[in-house]
């Protein structure tokens, strides 16, 4: 029986929570997230959820008190945005380094200077070297699957890293759409209950979490080696989103993409890249200019980490030019997607041109016009043979 | 240890002695204690920073000299000086 | 002796204290160290179901290397900052699974007190969490090598006031969390064991948020030979520059040999203290009429609460 509410992309991760029976909640209010703890607030004090809430006094203190929750083997959430995200920077390596499967969403908003509430993806694209997983969702019901896909991606033994699930500030955070629900019962199926070995409160067998590696002691010098395997279970994790999305859809019936959702690119000479709401019209984009004879694909960057280096190189082997859009920057170099994707393709023997298009920062509008004209761009870089200019800032008003 | 596979993914030590090593090395000066003058009023256990002194069946206190420091905190507060701090080279000629 | 509660099965006959130790010999604190014998007693009297959250600072960088660790009871390591904010969540997730009989213990120097963990520590005050927050204080960032910190005494030599000695006078944390009116606040020194032994046990079986503050003198960074900490402890607390007292609920008692010290003529004059440490060797007649008087104001102030 379908259950479909129109919920915001807030309420819907709210209802993800709930059905996912998280068991602590610490939040600080920001904009636009806040709504969604609001609505988990609700949902525990109505005893809809079984949870414990900290109201805590800053966005560095809830991914401490959730790190502290977590390695007691509890499931655990938060949300924040921007300046809390860029606030918890410190307890982010913390908590991938410990290994911990907290779950957190992200409304991407951008970073001050100067003051800006509107969405681009900076704040998260900053945090891509933490360790945490990144997925980027299209829209309000891809996010609420993405919350509960995630769960059962981190909480596996061999994975065990923190994963944000980032939307778009107020395209998606705050606009209605409809979700379908699932009951209880089949999410219960789905995902199994948060099982820790060798937890903290462990009295019988008391450890010390996160003690001194020191490269001076033979028999304490493995630091390098505890990150190699957190990067071993990146890569696991990229292995482990395809078998999730997979089952996902046998359960539930829906899929969108595992670590990137490829839209029409079996013959075409041209893709577009994007992540985010903008991937949504990206195909829309897409289907217009087939119309009009142009062999061009949208290609939706699902996962940012684990990077699908694979699928795209993949990708590569057809494709003969990449669009590459990017809604944050790397000052002193380029975007950050396109520095990677062009990294990712760089050894391949026969690579396809690629080019960097910033769009969109600051809540800028990315304008269906915006997007046709960077492919319109692409095909003609294709027809010269080469690219011009590597990185080309839409729609400035300088 | 091997291999870091051997262990739990999170970052976590195990409860042991000489965590940081064989602290009875850095001293210079070694408590004796003199149970003739020793009054068993147990001061000296009580003040004890490393907590290496260990009371016997006879009541009497005894040093860890695996750990034993040297700071002579308990030399220092026995209300009998009863206890002895002597330099580890003298220590050892007798 | 029956004035705090004993576990059971404990063997509690070496003046009063049970034998058992809970750090493991061989560890890296300094010799003569004051934190580490506040720690030793704090272990004893909170027992096996515990578990501590401890900070960067002296205890946590001096406790071991991996693979290796001295405590006997779970411990989390954390940031600086997270002290009470990283234990908050420990408290919420026991809630969760119905273990709050273990106590949750936040063990911080005063850098990660008084100045960048005041934040976590005041939020856990004001919502009230089921937290034992204890701060153990050298009066300094000894663990980076003596920088002065909010708990540093006015007048201190540190590697950051090292030659004029530092102009501002110890921010009076125990009052400070008296203020966010939780059930419990005490204050301790390393050099008297058993009265810290005692409100630790009984702040150990409170609920709410409980604080504990404890004087640690440290030999290499208030100079002075490694020794003398009991004594220099003692001597704290005899010229009243550190008071011993315990507030429950509010009501304001002086414990231990601190009792009968509201007369000032029964305080040892601070110089007395000062003399016989390097970080104060350079204080003039007027610095120390200065240091003087802040703790005879310090005294109004607890007269203040007993009335």
């Amino acid at each position: 029986m379908k259950n479909i509410k129109m919920l915001t992309a807030n309420d819907a991760v709210a209802y993800a929570v709930k059905l996912a029976k998280v068991q602590v909640v610490a939040a600080y209010p920001i904009t636009p997230q806040t709504a969604c703890v609001e609505r988990i607030s609700e949902f525990i004090e109505k005893g809809e959820l079984k949870a414990e809430f900290i109201c805590v006094e800053s966005e560095h203190s809830a991914l401490s008190a959730l790190i502290g929750a977590s390695s007691c083997g509890v499931r655990t959430f938060t949300a924040t945005s921007s300046q809390g995200l860029a606030l918890m920077h410190e307890m982010l390596h913390w908590a991938a380094g410990t290994r911990l499967p907290i779950v957190m969403y992200v409304v991407n908003r951008a970073l001050s200077a100067p003051w800006s509430i509107w969405c681009d993806h900076q704040d998260s694209l900053s945090q891509r070297d933490t360790g945490w997983l990144q997925f980027y969702a299209e829209n309000n019901q891809e996010l609420f699957d993405t919350v509960l896909m995630s769960y059962k991606i981190c909480e596996d033994e061999e994975i065990l890293l923190p994963a944000m699930i980032c939307a778009d500030a107020f395209i998606l955070s705050h606009a209605t759409a409809p979700v379908n629900i699932p009951s209880q019962k089949d999410i219960d199926e789905f995902l199994p209950p948060y099982d820790l070995k060798l937890a903290l409160d462990d009295i019988e067998n008391p450890v010390t979490y996160v003690p001194t590696c020191a490269p001076t002691r033979e028999n304490s010098d493995w630091y390098m080696e505890y990150k190699y395997l957190q990067q071993e279970a990146m890569l696991k994790a990229a292995k482990k989103i395809k078998e999730v999305c997979r089952e996902f859809n046998e359960k539930f019936g829906r899929f969108h993409g595992d670590l990137l959702e490829k839209y029409r690119c079996d013959d075409a000479e041209v893709v577009i890249l994007s992540m985010g709401s903008f991937a949504a019209q990206a195909k829309d984009v897409v289907d217009d200019m087939r119309r009009e004879g142009f062999k061009v694909g949208a290609v939706k960057i699902r996962t940012f980490r684990p990077f699908p280096v694979d699928d795209l190189r993949q990708l590569a082997k057809n494709v003969k030019a990449m669009a590459i859009v990017d809604r944050g920057f790397s000052f002193g170099h380029c975007g950050q997607l396109f520095m990677e994707v062009k990294s990712a393709l760089y050894n391949l023997p026969d690579r396809p041109l690629v080019k960097g298009y910033i769009m969109g920062l600051g809540g800028r509008d990315i304008r269906y016009s915006d997007q046709r004209y960077v492919i319109e761009q692409t095909f003609k870089d294709l027809e010269k043979g080469f690219v011009e200019r590597e990185i080309e800032w839409v729609n400035l008003r300088l | 240890m091997k291999s870091l596979r051997e262990i739990p993914k999170s970052p976590i030590a195990k409860p042991d002695i000489a965590s940081v090593g064989i602290t009875g090395n850095w001293r210079i000066f070694r408590p004796v204690i003199h149970k003739e003058n020793c009054k068993k009023c147990l001061l000296c256990w009580l003040y004890c920073p490393d907590g290496v002194i260990r009371v016997d069946e006879e009541g009497y206190p005894e040093i860890n000299y695996q750990f034993c420091k040297g700071c002579g905190i308990c030399a220092n507060e026995c209300p009998a000086k009863a206890i002895e701090m002597m330099e580890e080279s003298v220590y050892e000629e007798h | 002796m029956g004035e705090f509660e004993i576990i059971r099965g404990e063997k509690m006959d070496i003046l009063g204290l049970p034998e058992e130790e809970y750090l493991h010999p061989g560890f890296g604190s300094c010799p003569g160290c004051g934190s580490f014998l506040a720690l030793r007693h704090t272990l004893k009297a909170l027992g096996k179901k515990a578990i501590l959250v401890i900070p960067a600072g002296c205890t946590a960088a001096t406790t071991g290397l991996f693979p290796k660790t001295p405590f006997k009871v779970p411990v989390f390591e954390t940031a600086f900052e997270t002290t009470a904010s990283l234990a908050s969540g420990v408290i919420a997730a026991l809630k969760m699974k119905g273990k709050e009989d273990i106590v949750v213990v936040g063990w911080a120097g005063d850098g990660g007190t008084y100045d960048i963990g005041i934040q976590a520590l005041s939020g856990a005050a004001e919502r009230g969490e089921n937290l034992l927050y204890i701060c153990y204080d050298n009066e300094a960032y000894m663990n980076t090598g003596i920088q002065r910190s909010g708990g540093t005494p006015f007048g201190a030599r540190t590697t950051t006031t090292p030659i004029i000695g530092k102009q501002q006078h110890k921010k009076d944390m125990p009052l400070i969390m008296a203020a966010h009116k939780i059930p419990y606040v005490a204050t301790a020194c390393a050099s008297y064991p058993q009265d810290l032994f005692k409100k630790v046990r009984k702040a150990r079986e409170i609920r709410g948020t409980r604080y504990i503050h404890i004087l640690c003198p440290c030999p290499p960074g208030w100079r002075f030979d490694i020794n003398k900490t009991v004594e220099i402890g003692k001597l704290a607390v005899k010229t009243g520059i550190w008071a011993l007292y315990e507030m429950e609920n509010g009501k304001f008692k002086l414990t231990g040999a601190s009792r009968g010290l509201i007369d000032p003529s029964k305080r040892t004059p601070v110089k007395e203290y000062t003399k016989l440490q390097g970080r104060f060797s350079h204080l003039t007649e007027k610095q120390i009429e200065i240091l003087q008087k802040w703790i005879d104001d310090q005294w109004k102030t607890y007269q203040q609460y007993i009335k």
